[in-house]
């Protein structure tokens, strides 16, 4: 038996936050396996903002474990830096720079230098180019390439900034309900395009959708309150009691 | 000193006196004035002397008139003192007399009007008013002399003001350090000890710096210097302190408005100096009003009408800047920021029109004029006073507006979630307004504090803009709380260090320390936390 | 292909050098070769006037880069201005020697009134123009860098920073207050007699120091313009619009905010040393809150984010004032004022958007920013 603390894509262990004396994740544990798809439910304040936000960087744990592929620890590490390991997230409300056009945007987010010297005096190579347009043609954006990102529709955002996590090239992607607000042809095109991107890399969504989470047929964590309530397949899940009694109610 | 003796022996000459001290017989200070007329310097230095210490009033007028040369003895030796025009009057009983011939004038040297001006100001310890007595005492205290002690004593035998009386004794003291009696000067000093003038502890310093030779004296010496630098301490702690609630209630005030249209609203208002601004300027209206047409015995009141004036003005332009601009700008805080320091600028080149440039007097009501001593040396004045307890009442105030009335609500659940708010059928946009008006009006009362303590000018608010927002930024934005702590911290911290640093510098320090404690903590002293800060 | 965005168009080209020609070349011509009494004839004290002016321009392009592009709206880039002016201003006062009123070789006359008996560490150097020139930029950038470093690091964004800014400049103008500082107190640095050997009054001085003035202008905006249609202008952006999710995607906003913000100032820095020896005089009042307040309005009245607007705003706005305090001086800050709350209502996008709105412009690598919703 190997430790996951060291093979694990994602290790957390006893996340405890706490804002003003409410704990938004309680002794939260939670271990992802290099290639896993997992999906993560939870009714409204179960945590799973507050849980992106600890892994990201965006906000501080008041104790416990965040490790990324055994070697880096996540409580230590500002936004950029860990974005640059290679973690990619996905806001809930679509976030593109929309004052930019979309291959402007594509070109912020390529895997790349990023320090300020490179962004002033260095162009795109052929490599980059060539990855540029696979993922614009990825995300089905290719021929509104030089409009503003403002300009695209609701669904369309939300693909440019799939594409924007895409050409970053992270190992563990963040979802943060990607099918909110897209018609039941996008979702089931996103729930598509997920499946296929979970080949060779790690992902985590977190959704309401059921219809969605079943779509992807993956192992499901269900956190309530800040801690994780149950873990398993989607039936599994749905049968557990206690899963019941916080969705239904008492 | 000179021009406080000046004018304490002109108080005495203007108003009639009413010696505390029984008067003597007029026949025996005829025999004392004759004295004056006397041929030898010596007659004239015992007459001098026995006049300052008879408690009689008619003296002062004698000896003041001798200085100016304006005593004369007639042929018969009758003692004259020659008034305006060049009447005559008699010295003793004050009733006019013509000479037969030229009276002779009696002269004075430079010797003898240092004994008249002491002997004057022993007198002055039998005059009617305290404050006079006060000053006498002290006085006596800052020129110690031995000779002075039995005027001290006799004064002291009468002396009903408590502080005047612990003013004699410590001048008794500082005198009776000149004793030839080395248990007379231990004793005088244990009693200095209880002082915490600054001018006593120069009297034992110099006593412990070699003026002495008894070695128990010293030693009584070195203890009473201690305890009262000890005291000095803490006075000047207190001062501090007093001055830096007197300070941070002025700046309390001046960002509570500041609290509401920033902290509450998250509008950058910076033309809330300039509310400030109007409420000084209508404390100013409201005086002249008073002045022009109400009896003088209203005066007094004037302040109090000026209140609620400079809140309804200052309220009802704040009120119409949002509707007709600010509302235009709501989620835009840097165009907002721009749009008002505009309006700053019209509103001061406006009332610089309408008023003129140069400063405004406003007075102070008689009742916040003046103030009282705690201890030596930490004088309260009374329209500080009055500005603190106003800062807290405004506050309290506020509070109460903001958790138990329904504007408050309404204020509140606008500024959490306008959208929700709207449906529940609050009316936003009259809220919007009100709670601008609401901001507005407090600077507009703050302006009615600062006029008490300052001249009123067109740019008088500029100066308190940057610090209101170092105030509400340093406290934490929307939590009034904060905001009292911000202002009473920076006040208090900024005349702590003025003594150090000075005024300037002290200034420069704390808004230094503030850019760096914003580094820190980025959210102020009392920030919210949580997600929805975040947002 | 990605299209990329140029330095500047064909036409943009074209339309810089005949700016540049204008300001340059024409009006020093016009200054010196027309016969005096000639109706072509610019007169000797417009030139000055208009140096001024083009220094006031190249601190709005400064200003413009932080604010139309970052989002970064400084309220301190007056005292930028000013550092730079008194790093000037200091070389200027070595220079008088011993035609000072006191004739003090080395102290300059204020150091001898005070009765001082040798010069401050602060002033050691600064009869080198060099060295001067050196610290004309060094300063106002060390002062942005640390400054920055420490706003940026702990995430003091949008009015919070607008108002440290605003502290900073307000604490330096009570510090140069102080006679004890040692530069001069409330009267500042005056009195210049030469720069580099030139009279400093004398009309072909002026002149030369114009013509440098133009050209650092034409010089700054090409900077400024570079560093906008590069990468790192698209992450200004970036930034100004989603700051947090730039750092999602793997950048460090506190560098880039940082190294844009000590580019401005150095510009700032520039224009403030270019001021001092045209005008003749430097003081605190410089460094009053509401002069950094009156550069963005200048930017604002251009055209935010477009670099031309802030150049064309701050001529504008100064041709304004100096014919309106000459002919009217208590409207002048009415007008100011109406202009501050009109073109925040009513013209977001300044001069150039109107003019864009009028002309349906096609897209052009600037930043509209009229519209954007800041969170």
């Amino acid at each position: 038996m190997t430790d996951p603390l060291s093979t694990a894509q994602l290790y957390l262990d006893g996340i405890t936050v706490s804002f003003d004396g409410f704990k938004a994740l309680n002794a939260l544990s939670l271990v992802i396996e290099p290639g896993e798809l997992r999906t993560i439910i939870g009714p409204n304040g179960a945590g799973k903002t507050t849980m992106m936000d600890v892994i990201t960087g965006k906000t501080r744990p008041d104790s416990g474990t965040a490790m990324f592929e055994g070697r880096h620890d996540l409580t230590r590490l500002d936004e950029p830096t860990i974005a640059n390991l290679g973690i990619g997230r996905k806001f809930q409300k679509p976030t593109v720079f929309e004052n930019l056009t979309v291959e402007e945007n594509l070109e912020l987010a390529l895997k790349d230098d990023r320090r300020i010297r490179h962004t002033l005096f260095r162009r795109l190579d052929e490599e980059q180019e060539a990855k540029l347009e696979r993922v614009l043609a990825q995300v089905g954006l290719m021929r509104r390439r030089t409009e503003l990102a403002g300009l695209l529709s609701h669904g369309q955002k939300q693909w440019l900034e799939i594409g924007m996590l895409l050409v970053h090239d992270p190992r563990l992607i963040l979802l943060d309900e990607p099918v909110a607000g897209m018609t039941d042809a996008e979702t089931a095109a996103t729930a598509d395009l997920i499946t296929r991107l979970a080949r060779d890399r790690t992902i985590v969504v977190v959704e309401h959708d059921m219809v969605f989470v079943r779509s992807l047929g993956a192992k499901v964590t269900v956190l309530h309150e800040g801690s994780v309530l149950a873990e398993g397949s989607i039936d599994a899940v749905q049968n557990h009691p206690r899963v019941i009694e916080v969705y239904l109610g008492r | 000193m000179r021009l406080i003796r000046a004018l304490v022996i002109l108080g005495l000459l203007l108003v009639p006196l009413m010696g505390r001290a029984a008067n003597l017989p007029d026949a025996e200070l005829a025999k004392l004035v004759t004295g004056l007329a006397g041929d030898g310097f010596d007659d004239k230095i015992a007459a001098i002397d026995a006049l300052g210490t008879s408690g009689d009033a008619r003296a002062v007028a004698i000896l003041k008139a001798l200085t100016d040369g304006k005593l004369a003895a007639s042929d018969d030796k009758q003692m004259l003192i020659e008034g305006a025009g060049g009447k005559f009057t008699d010295a003793v009983t004050g009733a006019p007399v013509t000479p037969g011939a030229e009276p002779e004038r009696i002269h004075v040297n430079n010797r003898l009007r240092g004994l008249i001006d002491g002997a004057l100001s022993r007198l002055t310890l039998y005059s009617a008013d305290p404050g006079d007595r006060l000053s006498a005492a002290t006085e006596a205290l800052h020129h110690p002399s031995l000779g002075a002690v039995p005027s001290l004593d006799k004064a002291l035998a009468t002396e009903q003001d408590k502080g005047v009386a612990a003013a004699l004794k410590l001048a008794r003291a500082a005198g009776l350090l000149q004793s030839p009696d080395a248990a007379v000067r231990l004793a005088a000093v244990d009693e200095l000890a209880a002082s915490t003038d600054s001018e006593v502890r120069g009297l034992l310093g110099e006593l412990v710096g070699g003026h002495e030779s008894d070695p128990k004296v010293i030693a009584a010496a070195k203890t009473a210097l201690a305890k009262i630098e000890r005291q000095l301490a803490y006075i000047e702690i207190g001062i501090n302190l007093f001055q830096g609630l007197s300070l941070g209630s002025v700046l309390l005030l001046a960002a509570m408005g500041l609290a509401v249209t920033f902290g509450v609203m998250g509008v950058i208002n910076m033309a809330h100096g300039e509310m400030i601004m109007l409420g000084a300027y209508t404390t100013f209206v409201v005086q002249e009003i008073f002045r022009a047409f109400l009896p003088a015995g209203l005066f007094d009141l004037y302040l109090v009408v000026s209140v609620p004036a400079a809140f309804l003005v200052a309220g009802a332009v704040g009120v119409a800047l949002e509707r007709t601009i600010i509302r235009f700008l709501y989620g835009r805080p840097l165009e907002t920021l721009l749009a008002t320091w505009g309006i700053s600028l019209m509103l001061q080149q406006l009332v610089r029109s309408i008023f003129g440039a140069p400063n405004k007097e406003v007075a102070n009501p008689s009742w916040m004029t003046g103030g009282f001593q705690i201890l030596g040396g930490f004088t309260v004045t009374w329209n500080r006073l009055v500005i603190i307890a106003f800062g807290f009442v405004v506050l309290g105030a506020l509070v109460l507006v903001l958790r138990r009335t329904n504007l408050g609500l309404h204020m509140r659940a606008v500024t959490q979630n306008r959208k929700m708010a709207a449906i529940m059928g609050i009316p936003t946009d009259k809220v919007d307004a009100l709670t601008f008006g609401l901001g507005s009006g407090i600077a507009g009362m703050a302006g009615v504090a600062l006029s008490q303590i300052g001249n009123v000018s067109p740019n008088l608010g500029t100066i308190y803009i940057i610090d209101s927002f170092m105030v509400v930024v340093f406290g934490g934005v929307g939590s009034l709380v904060g905001t009292l702590a911000g202002a009473m911290g920076l006040g208090v911290v900024n005349k702590f260090l003025e003594p150090f640093a000075g005024a300037v510098l002290g200034k420069i320090l704390v808004l230094v320390a503030i850019i760096i404690f914003i580094q820190f903590r980025p959210r102020g002293l009392f920030a919210l936390k949580g997600r929805s800060v975040e947002a | 292909m990605m299209r990329r965005t140029p330095l500047l168009t064909g036409s943009g080209w074209l339309v810089f050098l005949a700016a540049m020609l204008v300001a340059a070349v024409l009006i020093p011509v016009l200054a010196t070769l027309p016969p005096p009494d000639s109706m072509f004839r610019l007169p000797a004290y417009l030139v000055p006037l208009f140096g001024k002016y083009l220094c006031y321009a190249i601190l709005a392009l400064a200003l413009d880069l932080i604010w139309g592009y970052a989002g970064i709206l400084s309220l301190g880039h007056g005292a930028f201005f000013a550092l730079g002016g008194y790093a000037m201003g200091m070389y200027l006062m070595r220079q008088i020697g011993t035609r000072g009123v006191y004739g003090d070789p080395i102290l300059p006359d204020f150091m001898v009134f005070l009765n001082w008996r040798e010069l401050p560490f602060a002033w050691w150097g600064f009869h080198n123009f060099a060295y001067a020139a050196f610290m004309a930029l060094a300063v106002p950038g060390a002062l942005a860098a640390l400054f920055g470093w420490f706003a940026f690091r702990s995430r003091v964004t949008g009015v919070y920073l607008s108002i440290i800014t605003q502290a900073m400049t307000y604490a330096l103008l009570l510090a140069f207050f102080r006679n004890d500082m040692g530069f001069g107190g409330n009267n500042g640095l005056t009195d210049f007699k030469e720069i580099l050997g030139y009279e400093v009054q004398a009309p072909s001085t002026r002149l030369g120091l114009y013509v440098i003035t133009a050209v650092a202008l034409g010089l700054s905006f090409l900077v400024c313009r570079f560093v906008v249609t590069t990468r790192f202008g698209r992450l200004l952006l970036a930034l100004r619009d989603a700051e947090s999710r730039v750092r999602f995607i793997g950048y460090s906003t506190t560098g880039a905010k940082l190294f844009v913000f000590v580019l401005s100032a150095l510009l700032c820095g520039l224009a403030g040393a270019l001021y001092v020896p045209q005008v003749g005089i430097i003081n605190p009042s410089e460094f009053q809150p509401g002069n950094s307040i009156e550069v963005a309005i200048w930017v604002a009245v251009g055209g935010r984010g477009t670099l031309v607007g802030a150049i064309l705003g701050a001529l504008v706005v100064n041709f304004v004032k100096t014919w309106l305090t000459g002919a009217a001086p208590e409207l002048w800050l009415f007008a100011l004022g109406a202009l501050f709350i009109v073109v925040t209502l009513a013209m977001p996008n300044g001069i150039l958007g109107l003019v864009a709105q009028a002309k349906q412009w096609r897209r052009t690598p600037t930043a509209p920013v009229a519209e954007t919703v800041h969170d």
